[in-house]
């Protein structure tokens, strides 16, 4: 038995399907295959139990009341918030704030720190393989100042040209935007490396995290990166809910987002003193349940093995690409060395819609279109991809599934 | 399957493999761009007039099978009607792909149009077929802003 196959076979996937309860579901009369994972992933019972345990035993509001329920409340949000802290190996918990998701916390730092910091004539340096939500916060951005947006091009295989991202690091760039692992081509960036070339010109970096967080592990110190942000959903907690992670010094020197209640110490009609960070960013009532549900995720994440976890992806996705590169008239777009669970790719003559129509009605899901980052389908000249993206709790089977559907498209496409 | 079957007719991956009509119209009276930004879809519809009536029509653009087709099948069915009959074939097609129309008799009516029918088994799909069919009433009707479905 090769190596691939024994790391296919001795992984616990079956017992982990049991944690998702969707997995079990059937949709078009047909078994879910679900691989839309970089979209959003499913749920385990640990997260499900956890939000209905608090609607039912724990909800009153936050940072308020006197009373047992808001104590208990405030105690399950501000818990989450030390979790989150832990998984991302974070220095404290001050640095932990909450927001909507990767896209909000993005938006926060162009709004924010962005607003203090850039001047006409500055520069905001991103790349070619990002999420819009990566890209439009700094365009808009660099608009109202009068700076420049400034990205640096990847390769034929979907990696950054590090050389090229290294000469666009100047004296006019104020803030460095990358992505740590590509949502449409699944490729891993060196962000380590890339921070640190953007640290040698006093560059700060901030790092979308939104597809890293559910495939590898993330060390924010070891990284040295100022901001990292990433979305609940994606890492098997609730939507509505992610995380702003910014160095403490970093989120002092910032203005506030949002005003309102919780986010000040006092106010007269005069001047308002707003609150310590993280507070400062949280305006109104939070989602409470959300924090405490991703509290839950995070829990999950941690129990598993995880250097079985990341061998069995990787695996996985070997083992994926393999067959689909054999099927005739299929290409792979995104070929870089390093990848995590995503395999976009184009039929020949076969649009990805009809690709993604037909998958589906084989209860296979996957995603088709630009995936948010129509710069990156415009380098490799073309408009759209289908793109399976796989999670830790698929299995081989449902790579067969994949490949099943794959020749029905075939089927349907190729007689005429 | 079925469903499948019904969506991709033989007519629909003929005309998405061969579209007829598939060109630029040099000396056009009027073209329009119709776009859907969720799927990329991306079609320019050119048409030239008789006094009344639709004398060229043809198309360019990318998109999945269900436009390109719906696309193709539409120049075909529209040349030489005229602007009224093409309004009330762009309803009559609205209404087949939404699945409004029921009766066997009213859809055979339709011709080849008739092969539109499983769209409506496939309701995120709908935008695909009507989108060069809004493309095309844009142009009918000289306004030239670009068409988007979503």
């Amino acid at each position: 038995m090769s190596k691939l196959e024994s790391i296919l076979d001795t992984f616990p996937v079956d017992r982990i399907r049991l944690d998702f309860p969707i997995l079990a579901s059937k949709v078009h009369g047909k078994p879910l295959v679900y691989l839309d994972n970089a979209a959003s992933a499913q749920k385990p019972w640990p997260v499900i139990d956890a939000v209905r345990n608090y609607y039912t035993a724990q909800h009153s509001n936050v940072h308020r009341g006197v009373h047992y329920l808001s104590e208990l409340a405030t105690q399950k949000y501000e818990e989450a918030r030390v979790k989150v802290q832990k998984f991302l190996n974070a220095g404290s918990e001050r640095e932990i704030v909450f927001v909507r998701g990767a896209t909000e916390a993005i938006n926060l730092v162009a709004a924010t720190y962005g607003k203090i910091k850039i001047k006409p004539g500055d520069e905001v340096l991103i790349t070619e393989i990002e999420h819009h939500s990566n890209i439009v916060p700094w365009q808009i951005l660099c608009e109202e100042k009068g700076a420049n947006l400034r990205v640096a091009p990847i390769d034929e295989n979907g990696e950054v040209i590090l050389d090229e991202f290294n000469r666009l690091l100047s004296g006019k760039t104020k803030i460095a935007a990358i992505g740590h692992i590509s949502n449409a081509l699944g490729t891993v960036n060196p962000v380590k490396q890339m921070i640190e070339m953007a640290h040698r010109k006093n560059i700060p970096v901030l790092v979308d995290g939104a597809q890293a967080v559910p495939h590898i592990r993330v060390d924010v110190r070891d990284l040295d990166a100022d901001f990292y942000v990433f979305s609940s959903h994606k890492v098997f907690g609730p939507t509505g809910i992610g995380i702003l992670y910014g160095k403490s010094q970093l989120l002092e020197s910032m203005p506030p987002y949002q005003s309102g209640g919780d986010m000040i110490k006092s106010v007269v009609f005069e001047k308002t003193i707003f609150n310590d960070i993280p507070h400062k960013f949280e305006a109104g009532t939070p989602h409470i349940e959300g924090a405490v549900g991703l509290g839950a995720a995070v829990d999950y994440v941690n129990s598993l093995d995880w250097k079985c976890v990341q061998e069995y992806e990787q695996a996985l996705l070997q083992f994926a690409e393999e067959e689909i590169t054999a099927i005739d008239g299929l290409k792979i777009i995104g070929t870089a060395k390093e990848k995590a669970g995503v395999i976009s790719f184009v039929m020949e003559g076969i649009h990805p819609h009809d690709i993604g129509t037909i998958l589906d009605r084989e209860g296979v899901a996957i995603r088709t279109g630009h995936h948010c980052a129509q710069p990156a389908m415009k380098r490799f000249g073309i408009s759209a991809t289908a793109r399976a993206s796989f999670a830790f709790y698929n299995s081989r089977e449902e790579v067969q599934s994949l490949l099943h559907s794959i020749q029905k498209v075939k089927e349907i496409f190729v007689h005429v | 399957m079925s469903d499948l079957k019904a969506l991709y007719q033989e007519v629909i991956l003929d005309h998405n493999k061969n579209p007829r009509n598939f060109k630029k119209l040099e000396d056009a009276d009027c073209s329009v761009e119709g776009y859907n930004p969720l799927c990329g879809d991306h079609y320019t519809v050119f048409l030239k007039m008789k006094g009344d009536v639709i004398s060229e029509i043809t198309f360019v653009g990318s998109g999945c099978a269900i436009s390109k087709a719906s696309a193709s099948v539409m120049s075909t069915v529209l040349k030489g009607k005229t602007r009224a009959e093409a309004e009330e074939l762009f309803e009559k097609f609205h209404h087949l792909v939404r699945g409004e129309m029921k009766d066997e008799a009213d859809i055979e009516g339709l011709g080849k149009l008739a092969a539109f029918a499983g769209v409506s088994e496939f309701p995120v799909r709908v935008k695909c077929a009507i989108l060069p069919w809004h493309t095309m009433k844009n142009a009918v009707d000289k306004n030239n802003e670009t068409v988007s479905t979503e």
